[in-house]
């Protein structure tokens, strides 16, 4: 059977084998051949998808139950390794610029895909925590990558601080569970708590409060509000090429944990944390759209814009059906491609060699160059949730969860902070279209960088013509996690 | 006829766009390309419009030219067209108005040309798209769609205040619109369909739904068309917006609200609709009478025809809830006849800024000594405004007071009454402007309207007297559409009487 459980986890086996192999590679062939493993770690990263789309692994547990394959995972995975790939190859021309050529470089954010890929497929607290810190602890490294930045190291270190913090919240809720129930198994915690229900016996008050710390170590993970206070730190703090990371694949990662871990085991609790998720999606979306209009720092204001976003996805997680897991999938794909190109945009943002994050350097951008300025309008209208735009139909899509079961509350609060949100997008507009403008930014892009930038926005513009393929592959996937 | 002739009419002008996007070169060369693109790409689309005129069978109430495709088919969401006697007319004023305004912009607009006629273009779409959809979210897709495009050509064509317009127009409309939405989603959850026609004949909705919809899409439409008091956008608008801009606005995005109450509320929320009716009368009648005040106290000519925008488009909400006949023929006629109307004044207003490049009244006097065609056509369009006999202007207004008159005496007889200030502030902005002697040296020496200019008046003034001497052959579109909307309503009220009364035993 190990052969077999082997065969389910190959995806994960391959990264690692990727990693270690790089690593060593790295090592002895000397620092001159860090774009070679960079190019290495995207490759090992696409086979890794390669072997999710076209091998037919059928869905099950392997190693006792610790592990699972489900069409879920796959979908979630094959969005990581998207995001994670991206940004991998968006980082070239960064690390070039920036002297961080260095081969540990990749091989980190190759572990911490890694960790990302075991946390989709935990299906028991111990494998759940291993993936979350082997994710968390490259990226704590990561973030600190530029050692002589000062403003790097602090990120780093905030970083690293409160991200020990969640994870001694998460471990200790965790272990509450397993005193109340005497399992750590996803499945036989499920068992429980639907024996429990049926029987009509309240849940005891010490579930509950592991239930909460558990909940409060995840938020800090997805930077959901009340624990969002790193983003806007990091987001700044750490290189752009970094940021960009962050904001696409942990991200996802990470809501695809707190999805498995609500609508799995905790399925049937679902009224007693609706109302958490509930609270946590409001002030989410509320301090996304309220705290972004202050902001000059343009990775600041994409780490509130994500804050916001995190807020929509988790109305589609509240309300807890297989539409409403559906609804966060597309939401989570669509802001994958605007995150990305918008990344692609502010990588791009470099005067003289030297990058500049500032938003008034904008101004003007639709005169000195308008394609980016096109694409990058199209990622903040989309953003905004405008229609036609790939935006709108993820919104529409989470709303329409929420009014299936009767979050009507939910839906209005989430649309009222869409059209505060609007403002700070559209300033950025008015900024690149309505401003004159200073000095042209360093031309030309980068090839990956265009390339990508030009993908992206593609799919933001286009998607109103297809949009069913996504929608499809996220019902199958919902589907496999919450029973329709 | 098997080819989809609405899509066509719809996406072409988005064709034309993604080809002058891809225009490249030296400055001047990319901005006459792009301006002959537009043009004829907007020609050629009024041209295929003409065919669904032609092809429209009256007589009616269905909807014809029909397309349906799958879109979103795990949803039940589909690309559905088609037009019926409200909206046929519209399409046909959108693609009309659109050729005039890449006409009227051809050297107004001299920087960025470019973006300007894209910009246009994929308003078309959205506008033309707007007016077609016969699918929910599809129709929210234009309709909220149409904000970015109008957004850029107010922010980056705009007067000296265009950021804080542009930024208040579209966030104003979005606020409006995005509890639509909500309501949308809850009638799909409801009835799992959101095919227009279908839920027209089979949606019937619980009393207190019904009064809760039919607020979250009144407060869209209510936005949209403006009704006071959430009329303040619009002044800012149409001062700051480019001429072409506040011609479309004017001629087309406001009646997306009207069309909006026709299409929807009515049909969808029947018992709301009549329990709200006092709401929309009282509102309706401020609008007319304060607006038309306010209207006499402007300085700014743009700002003047904007206040009587809002005036005017009080007599639209007011003939459609009375739900007679007549009232509601009046309300969509006066919506095509304010559509040719003011476009064509914001059109005079623009002829006299490129000049001048002021909209101040008092900077203005006895243009008819220089400009004689000029007042002629002022005249026109003023008296028309006005809603004198034989122009289109009288048709509507005078069918909306004769339905009013069938529900309520005192609100037919407010409503006239803001007719005789309408001729008042239209009359007296005319003598200002054109009558006097010319004392300003500036004044002596301004050219009367040049060729391209009486080219985009031309269709206009002949749009005006047709429709004024001759309505029936627009009426005859509408009447089978609007019988049914009536007899619809009607029917659905008797039910929910006779369930109440059910309910009573």
């Amino acid at each position: 059977m190990l052969s077999y459980d082997l065969f389910l986890a190959l995806p994960e086996l391959i990264l690692c084998g990727a990693a270690l192999l790089l690593l060593m590679v790295g090592a002895f062939a000397g620092r001159d051949r860090a774009v070679a493993v960079l190019w290495l770690s995207v490759l090992a990263m696409v086979a890794a998808a390669g072997v999710i789309l076209f091998t037919d692994r059928p869905a099950s547990g392997a190693f006792n139950d610790l592990f699972v394959v489900d069409r879920f995972g796959d979908f979630m995975k094959l969005l990581v390794l998207l995001g994670a790939g991206l940004t991998t190859i968006l980082s070239l021309h960064f690390i070039q610029r920036e002297e961080m050529v260095r081969f540990e470089f990749p091989v980190l954010l190759l572990f911490a895909t890694l960790g990302m890929l075991l946390m989709i497929s935990a299906s028991n607290l111990i494998s759940l925590y291993m993936g979350l810190e082997l994710q968390s602890l490259s990226l704590y490294v990561v973030a600190a990558f530029r050692r002589d930045s000062l403003r790097s190291s602090e990120a780093g270190l905030k970083y690293f601080v409160l991200g020990a913090l969640s994870s001694g919240m998460l471990l200790y809720g965790a272990s509450m569970i397993y005193g109340f129930t005497g399992t750590t198994d996803f499945g036989a915690l499920a068992e429980i708590f639907t024996a429990a229900k049926a029987t009509g016996a309240p849940v005891s008050l010490g579930l509950i409060v592991g239930l909460v710390f558990l909940l409060a170590g995840l938020c800090f993970k997805i930077a959901a509000v009340p624990f969002h206070m790193w983003t806007p730190d990091v987001y700044e703090g750490a290189p752009t090429a970094v940021t960009a990371f962050f904001a696409a694949a942990p991200k996802i990662a990470a809501m695809a944990l707190l999805m498995r871990v609500l609508l799995d085991p905790f399925g049937p609790l679902l009224a007693e944390w609706r109302q958490i998720i509930w609270a946590v999606a409001v002030a989410s979306m509320a301090l996304g759209a309220f705290a972004a209009i202050a902001q000059s720092n343009i990775k600041r204001l994409m780490a509130y814009s994500s804050i916001g976003h995190v807020g929509y996805a988790l109305i589609g997680l509240a309300a807890g059906t297989a539409q409403g897991a559906e609804s966060v999938m597309v939401y989570l794909a669509i802001y994958l491609a605007m995150t990305v190109g918008t990344f692609a945009c502010i990588l791009s943002m470099r005067r003289k060699g030297r990058l500049v994050e500032g938003i008034d350097d904008l101004k003007g951008l639709a005169r000195t160059q308008p394609m980016m300025a096109l694409a990058l309008a199209v990622f903040m209208f989309s953003m905004a949730g405008i229609p036609p735009l790939a935006g709108f139909f993820a919104k529409l899509y989470v709303f329409l969860a929420a009014v299936e079961t009767g979050l009507y509350v939910l839906a209005v609060l989430g649309v009222l902070s869409s059209v505060v949100g609007a403002y700070y997008y559209l300033r950025i507009v008015k900024l690149m279209y309505f401003d004159e403008p200073e000095e042209s930014f360093d031309r030309p892009l980068a090839g990956e960088v265009g390339l990508i930038l030009t993908a992206t926005g593609l799919v933001i513009a286009l998607f109103a013509v297809l949009p069913g393929p996504l929608f499809d592959g996220a019902a199958i996937a919902a589907q496999s996690l919450v029973a329709p | 006829m098997t080819w989809p002739l609405l899509s066509l009419v719809t996406f072409l002008p988005l064709v034309g766009a993604i080809f002058i996007l891809l225009v490249r070169g030296e400055e001047a060369v990319v901005a006459r390309n792009a301006r002959y693109v537009a043009l004829w790409t907007s020609l050629i689309t009024f041209v295929l419009s003409l065919f669904i005129w032609f092809d429209f069978r009256r007589g009616t109430a269905e909807f014809q030219f029909v397309e349906e495709v799958e879109w979103l088919p795990a949803l039940g969401i589909g690309y559905r067209m088609g037009l019926d006697g409200i909206s046929m007319p519209f399409v046909l004023l959108s693609t009309l108005l659109t050729p005039l305004c890449v006409l009227a912009s051809w050297e107004a607009i001299t920087k960025r040309v470019k973006e300007f006629m894209i910009a246009f273009l994929v308003l078309e779409t959205l506008m033309v798209g707007m007016f077609c959809a016969l699918d929910l979210v599809l129709f929210y897709v234009f309709f909220e769609g149409v904000l970015i495009p109008m957004f850029l050509i107010i922010g980056v064509w705009g007067g000296a205040r265009r950021v804080y317009s542009a930024f208040k127009f579209f966030l104003y409309t979005l606020l409006g619109s995005v509890l639509m939405l909500i309501a949308l989603l809850a009638i799909y959850f409801e009835t799992g369909s959101t095919s227009i026609p279908e839920l027209i004949e089979t949606l019937a909705l619980p009393r207190d739904w019904q009064l809760w919809l039919w607020m979250a899409f009144f407060a869209s439409f209510a936005v949209k068309v403006p009704m006071w008091p959430v009329h303040t956008w619009l002044p800012d608008a149409h001062v700051e917006a480019p001429t072409a801009g506040s011609v479309i606005l004017a001629g087309v995005l406001l009646k997306m609200g009207g069309y909006g109450f026709l299409r929807f509320s009515l049909p969808l929320f029947p018992e709301a609709s009549e329990f709200y009716t006092p709401l929309v009368y009282t509102l309706s009648i401020i609008a007319i009478v304060y607006t038309s005040l306010v209207a006499l106290a402007q300085e700014d000519m743009k700002k003047l025809i904007a206040y009587s925008s809002v005036a005017h488009m009080g007599f639209v909400t007011l003939g459609t809830f009375t739900l007679t006949q007549q009232g509601i023929e009046g309300a969509i006629f006066q919506m095509l006849s304010h559509g040719v109307v003011s476009a064509a004044l914001f059109l005079i207003v623009g002829v006299i800024y490129d000049r001048l490049h002021t909209r101040e009244i008092a900077r203005y006097e006895g243009l008819a000594d220089q400009m004689p065609r000029y007042a002629l056509i002022f005249m026109v369009f003023m008296l028309a405004s006005v809603g004198l006999p034989g122009t289109s202007g009288f048709v509507g207004e005078f069918l909306i007071i004769v339905g009013a008159f069938q529900v309520n005496a005192w609100v037919a007889l407010l409503a006239a009454s803001g007719m005789v200030l309408g001729a008042a502030y239209m009359l007296w902005l005319y003598r200002r402007v054109i009558f006097g002697v010319v004392r300003r040296p500036d004044l002596k020496s301004l050219l009367d309207v040049s060729w391209r200019e009486r080219l985009v008046f031309a269709p206009l003034i002949v749009l005006v007297f047709w429709m004024g001497i001759y309505p029936a052959s627009f009426i005859d579109v509408m009447a089978p559409s609007v019988e049914k909307l009536i007899a619809d309503f009607e029917a659905d009220i008797a039910a929910a009487a006779a369930r109440d009364a059910l309910a009573a035993q």
